[in-house]
């Protein structure tokens, strides 16, 4: 029982950074129907970053974290810009193609840098487990679930009191009417771009402090779809939900596998099983609209 | 035809023809006499690299008809390549004729591409790019674990294709094999287009309500779309695994369903001489990176360290360039050269 317990605390921490960077694909998504297949690389690059300035360069953790929300703010602006806006009303496959190749180009940069072997931050919090109801966590794991907590809380407020945050939701329902508004929706574009590139700065910043980092974390990006279609890909909530069901519901399949059938691995595909599953039930997800088509 | 300037169709027949003039056949004829004959001049080397190009081919020209033509994103291909490579591998390893285990291999692969192919009634654009993502990852995990069968991480060693009593053991016998088969499946595929079925895909790629308005199937019709396309994708597969002669299930990542959405982006999407022209490039592609590094390492000593990361890097990066700059690939800018030629000295 403690074994699964243990699955389950693990999973949530998981399920918490997952969230955050299904956060930031969805906002993409909702502003401007783009799905960021890049979406894990620029986890990765957040990471990358932070490290640089506070191990290479030796800048205390704070600065160094400030400083890489700011480079993330111009990512992405830089990546909407030069690379999406040309491709506003081309085919859909288009889109997706744009990301994937971005995708490889932001990884062979990284390892150009810093090449592929695994990098640790310095321990930020201390590494003494606090007992929660009899299973060890370690404080770093409380962090990471509450500072991504925090900030879901921070952008449902702001998506539902702040003017900006009305009409970047204003954009996302139509993006004509918004225009007539007169909200620029171009720059709610690329607002929407920088936020995710913050967003994903932070996931990678928190996993690089639980697990180091190297040239395959983009492969988060991957676990990003499971969570979003599970949740719905337009819904903010089912990002935060979907994020912890997949992180828990891959950890407690994991170790039952293991436990039960001593099946390795079974981590990098159970998410995907449960999407197939998904699609064929229920493909808008638990909050997503569902979209009506008339002839 | 003579006496023209310019061509007039005056039925529809006229216009679906493969060659609309005798100029393009024969240069097509002396095209393909001077390709069968270049094993005799070309080295080694670079017959094997004709051989990675047809297989590309086949692959290239499947993919293209289902995405290209039919509009159903794929994230796929790679994996059902995969399966074909295991299955015909599997079959020859038991002793199987060659042609029959890699039609075998086609088949098997027709049906798991049709199997993946189903929540393509209920699914559209990213939603079916993700459900087939799906299908990749978790093929991937298979041909992985499933040690028994596949040999797991170790991979399978294969012998080289036996024809009628003759071993096709080196790269020039190995090059009129996959010639041919890529010959064929490009003639299917272009025969398919001027079908009824390739004008049905057609019509579901440009708008699916309408197309179901005048009475197309649109189940049917995109799993007939997955099946043809996964069938040829087998046969590519199977080609592939006996002329590397071993397969590990790396080879098969979703960086190969990457690759060859690439291709026929590069070459330009529903059009069978993009998927070659994208194949071509493609493939020749880290070639030409390989000797460009060469030059520059007289300039910077330790390039070849990162080479690696900037092949994949330069191939992204060619990917972005094209949608933004040639979104239409390489078939678009083929015709415009030959418009600007048949007008050569009075083009306005």
């Amino acid at each position: 029982m403690e074994y699964y317990l243990q699955l389950i605390v693990n999973g949530l921490v998981v399920g918490s950074i997952y969230s955050l960077v299904a956060l930031g694909f969805v906002i993409i998504y909702k502003a401007t129907k783009v799905v960021n297949f890049a979406q894990g690389e620029m986890v990765m690059v957040g990471a990358y970053i932070c490290f640089a300035l506070t191990v290479q360069m030796g800048l205390p953790f704070l600065v160094s974290f400030l400083m890489t929300l700011v480079f993330s703010v111009i990512l992405g602006l830089c990546i909407e810009r030069v690379i999406l806006r040309p491709l506003i009303g081309e085919p859909i496959i288009s889109v997706i193609m744009v990301t994937v190749g971005l995708s490889t180009v932001l990884k062979s940069l990284v390892q150009l840098f810093w090449g592929t072997q695994i990098r640790v931050f310095p321990p930020v919090l201390p590494s003494e487990p606090i007992w929660v109801a009899g299973v060890p966590i370690a404080p770093i794991y409380i962090a990471a679930f509450v500072l991504s907590g925090l900030l879901f809380a921070v952008f449902s407020l702001f998506f539902k009191y702040s003017r900006t945050g009305i009409a970047m939701r204003a954009t996302a329902m139509d993006q004509q009417a918004a225009q007539s508004m007169g909200i620029g929706v171009k720059n709610i574009f690329a607002l929407s771009w920088c936020i995710a590139a913050v967003v994903s700065s932070i996931g990678g910043i928190i996993l690089g402090n639980i697990n180091g980092i190297n040239a395959q974390l983009g492969h988060l990006g991957l676990k990003v779809f499971p969570a979003v279609i599970l949740g719905g890909l337009d819904s903010l909530l089912g990002a935060a939900l979907g994020g912890l069901i997949i992180g828990v519901l891959e950890n407690v399949a994991d170790g039952f596998m293991q436990q039960v059938f001593s099946l390795p691995g079974f981590k990098e595909v159970a998410a995907y099983v449960v999407l197939v599953i998904i699609l064929m039930i229920r493909p808008y997800g638990l909050f997503g609209t569902r979209e009506i088509e008339r002839v | 035809m003579r006496g023209k300037c310019g061509l007039f169709h005056t039925s529809y027949a006229s216009e679906t023809r493969f060659f609309q003039s005798g100029f393009q056949k024969l240069s097509l004829g002396l095209f393909l006499v001077l390709l069968l004959c270049s094993p005799f001049f070309l080295s080694n080397y670079q017959v094997s690299m004709l051989n990675m190009i047809n297989i590309a081919v086949i692959g290239a020209v499947a993919l293209n008809l289902l995405t290209g033509c039919c509009g159903q994103i794929s994230l796929g291909h790679g994996a059902f390549i995969g399966v074909g490579a295991y299955t015909t591998g599997i079959c020859t390893l038991a002793g199987w004729p060659f042609f029959a285990a890699l039609l075998f291999g086609g088949l098997v692969t027709a049906v798991v591409g049709m199997l993946f192919g189903i929540p393509s009634l209920r699914l559209k654009g990213i939603y079916l790019a993700i459900a087939t993502l799906a299908a990749q990852l978790i093929l991937s995990y298979v041909f992985l674990h499933w040690t028994s069968v596949t040999g797991g991480a170790i991979g399978m060693g294969l012998d080289a294709p036996v024809i009628l009593g003759m071993s096709l053991d080196n790269d020039a016998k190995m090059f009129y094999l996959t010639f041919g088969v890529a010959a064929a499946s490009v003639l299917l595929v272009a025969n398919i287009l001027r079908t009824r079925h390739g004008r049905a895909f057609v019509a579901i790629r440009d708008f699916h309500q309408s197309a179901e308005s005048v009475g197309i199937n649109l189940f049917a019709y995109k799993l007939q779309a997955f099946a043809v396309s996964s069938f040829l994708a087998g046969i590519a597969g199977g080609l592939w695994a006996h002329y590397t002669m071993y397969i590990t299930p790396e080879q098969f990542d979703i960086m190969l369903s990457i690759q060859y959405l690439a291709i026929i982006i590069i070459g330009g999407l529903g059009s069978v001489l993009g998927s070659i022209f994208g194949a071509v490039f493609v493939t020749l592609l880290p070639e030409f990176l390989g000797v460009l590094a060469q030059w520059a390492g007289s300039f910077f000593p330790n390039i070849s360290m990162y080479f690696l990361a900037l092949r994949e890097g330069i191939f992204g990066l060619i990917l972005v360039l094209f949608l933004i700059f040639e979104p239409e690939g390489l078939a678009h800018r083929w015709r415009l050269i030959k418009a600007y030629w048949k007008l050569y000295p009075f083009a306005h």
